[in-house]
């Protein structure tokens, strides 16, 4: 049973129409990324996979639960996949450790020293037990974003999404959570990834996903995504991320 | 000597602080000074009104401001919460409400409560008597100036908390509960300070309802004072009562207010 299964998946904002018709599917302990240009629909592509948009129309599976059926009890899904946001969203009026144990309290009805345990060896594993009694405010951009990480994962989830992790982030801290994230593959967490950091989807990913203007262009392993693309727009897209110094003016005026 | 703009400037602050300080001073220099302080200053008349003054009236003045309070910030957030709400009818009877209420003086929503009620559930009375009406008349008004500033509060934290929240599995109330509402009162304590410096103010309106010498508040209290020796120094000392309630209150505001800008 795939973790994802996405069929005919079409999502419009009143008269635009950002997703026309994605057929995916990701399979347990991969890592998927998906690239593609700016505006191109990814954040709705993965917002459309927990609910947090509703498909206009379209069918998504997650874990064989149906989550378009209308009748779905969408907290329950949600608690099975965690996700990443570009802007942390970490709670601020809460500390570290209470950010990672109030969805565990309150939503798992674990205990407080079960959410705690559970707590710590989350934020051991991104790193940052030390800072557990800390406010989200105190943290670096990089850490809070460990800590967002160890939040989703407290939940046990078996799919993790991840939307620009590292796109809030000043470039000396973007490693730190580059690392989190691969210790997380590594260890065979099921990932959908849309990220701009394309020497980590080469190294990473098990697929690459290509989208543009609210379509899948063309999908792949990294090194055929890479290394010899097979659309025109593809190719021009890695061009102008990878080469950014190279682009022309002249290729500015199409 | 060359007016150069930085001395013109100077020039200018200067000239400022001289007018400033000539109307100051003239207007002083013009008031009789001894009439005044012979009618408003009588210690006399001051200290026959203590202790009932603090026991009594202040008391009740706190007492009236608390409890309306507290009934206008339960209604204002169930209004801010109705005015969010994606049910049409529920942000309609909210706006409706809040447009109301805002739009009719204190006084007149006090004697309508005070007097009209009864009139329309001639069984039952609002409990806590006096108290009941009071809370319940000061209440509702305060609820409509609560209700913008809560549903302003609400709006400020940004979206991602709640859509976080949610990606966690929390239910939209317990979402809101838990995540929205700690960051939006956070956030409006500053205006809600205000709204009790207001509140306290209103308070002068309640004789309208006919208080007896256990529930009189200061204004009426100093008023009556002012009556009984035909002197004015009473509302000097409630006017300074008032000041002991609201001047800590506005240094609260101060406070928090600056520390809200250093933590932005
Ligand atoms: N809530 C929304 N309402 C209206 N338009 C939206 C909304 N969210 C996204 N869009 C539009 O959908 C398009 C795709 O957005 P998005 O999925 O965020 O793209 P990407 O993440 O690839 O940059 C953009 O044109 C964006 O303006
Ligand atoms: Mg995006």
């Amino acid at each position: 049973m795939s973790t994802i299964e996405i069929d005919g998946l079409h999502k419009s904002f009143g008269k635009l129409e950002v997703l026309r018709g994605i057929d995916l599917s990701v399979e347990p302990g991969e890592v998927v990324c998906v690239i593609g240009p700016s505006g191109s629909g990814k954040s709705t592509l993965l917002r459309c996979v927990n609910l947090l948009e509703e498909p206009t129309s379209g069918t998504i599976r997650v874990a064989g639960a149906e989550v378009t059926d209308p009748d779905v009890d969408i907290d329950a899904v949600r608690r099975g996949i965690g996700m990443v946001f570009q802007q942390f969203n970490l709670f601020g009026h809460l500390t570290v450790r209470e950010n990672v144990t109030i969805a565990q309290r309150r939503v798992l009805k674990r205990g407080k020293a079960e959410a705690n345990r559970i707590a710590s060896e989350n934020l051991d594993r991104v790193g940052l037990s030390d800072k557990a009694d800390s406010y989200p405010a105190q943290l670096s951009g990089g850490q809070q974003q460990r800590v967002a990480i160890a939040r989703a994962l407290a939940m046990d989830p078996r799919l993790m999404l991840f939307d620009e992790p590292t796109s809030a982030l000043d470039p000396e801290l973007v490693g730190e959570v580059l690392a989190v994230m691969r210790g997380l593959a590594a260890d065979g967490m099921t990932m959908l990834v849309v990220t701009h950091e394309m020497a980590f989807a080469r190294e990473v990913a098990s697929r690459v996903v290509f989208m543009d203007a609210g379509v899948i262009v063309e999908q792949g392993p990294p090194a055929q995504v890479f290394g010899r693309p097979r659309e025109e727009r593809t190719r021009e897209f890695l061009h102008r991320v990878l080469e950014p110094t190279r682009v022309s003016e002249a290729e500015l005026r199409d | 000597m060359k007016l150069t703009p930085r001395r013109r400037r100077r020039l200018f602050r200067v000239a400022g602080y001289v007018v400033f300080a000539l109307v100051i001073v003239g207007v002083a220099a013009a008031a009789d000074w001894g009439r005044l302080s012979d009618a408003f200053l009588r210690s006399d008349v001051a200290r026959s009104m203590f202790p009932e003054a603090i026991t009594v009236a202040l008391r009740n003045t706190i007492a009236y401001t608390l409890l309306a309070f507290a009934f206008g910030l339960t209604m204002g957030l169930v209004l801010a919460l109705m005015r969010l709400s994606t049910i049409l009818p529920y942000r309609w009877f909210a706006t409706a409400y809040i447009e109301l209420f805002r739009g009719l003086p204190s006084l007149l929503v006090l004697f309508m409560v005070g007097y009209g009620v009864p009139l329309a559930f001639p069984d039952r009375e609002i409990p806590g008597g006096v108290y009941g009406s009071v809370t319940v008349g000061l209440g509702l008004t305060a609820a409509a100036y609560m209700a913008e500033t809560l549903r302003a509060g609400i709006q400020a934290v940004p979206k991602g908390q709640l859509e976080a929240a949610r990606t966690l599995g929390m239910s939209h109330p317990r979402a809101m509960i838990s995540i929205v509402l700690p960051q939006a009162f956070r956030i409006v304590i500053p205006p809600l300070t205000n709204e009790i410096i207001l509140l306290t103010k209103d308070t002068s309106l309640v004789y309208v309802l006919g208080v007896t010498s256990s529930t009189i508040e200061l204004t009426k209290f100093a008023g009556d004072a002012l009556n009984q020796r035909v002197n004015p120094t009473p509302l000097v000392v409630a006017g300074l009562l008032y000041l002991v309630i609201t001047l800590p209150l506005s240094q609260v505001v101060r406070g928090l207010e600056r520390r809200a800008a250093r933590e932005r």
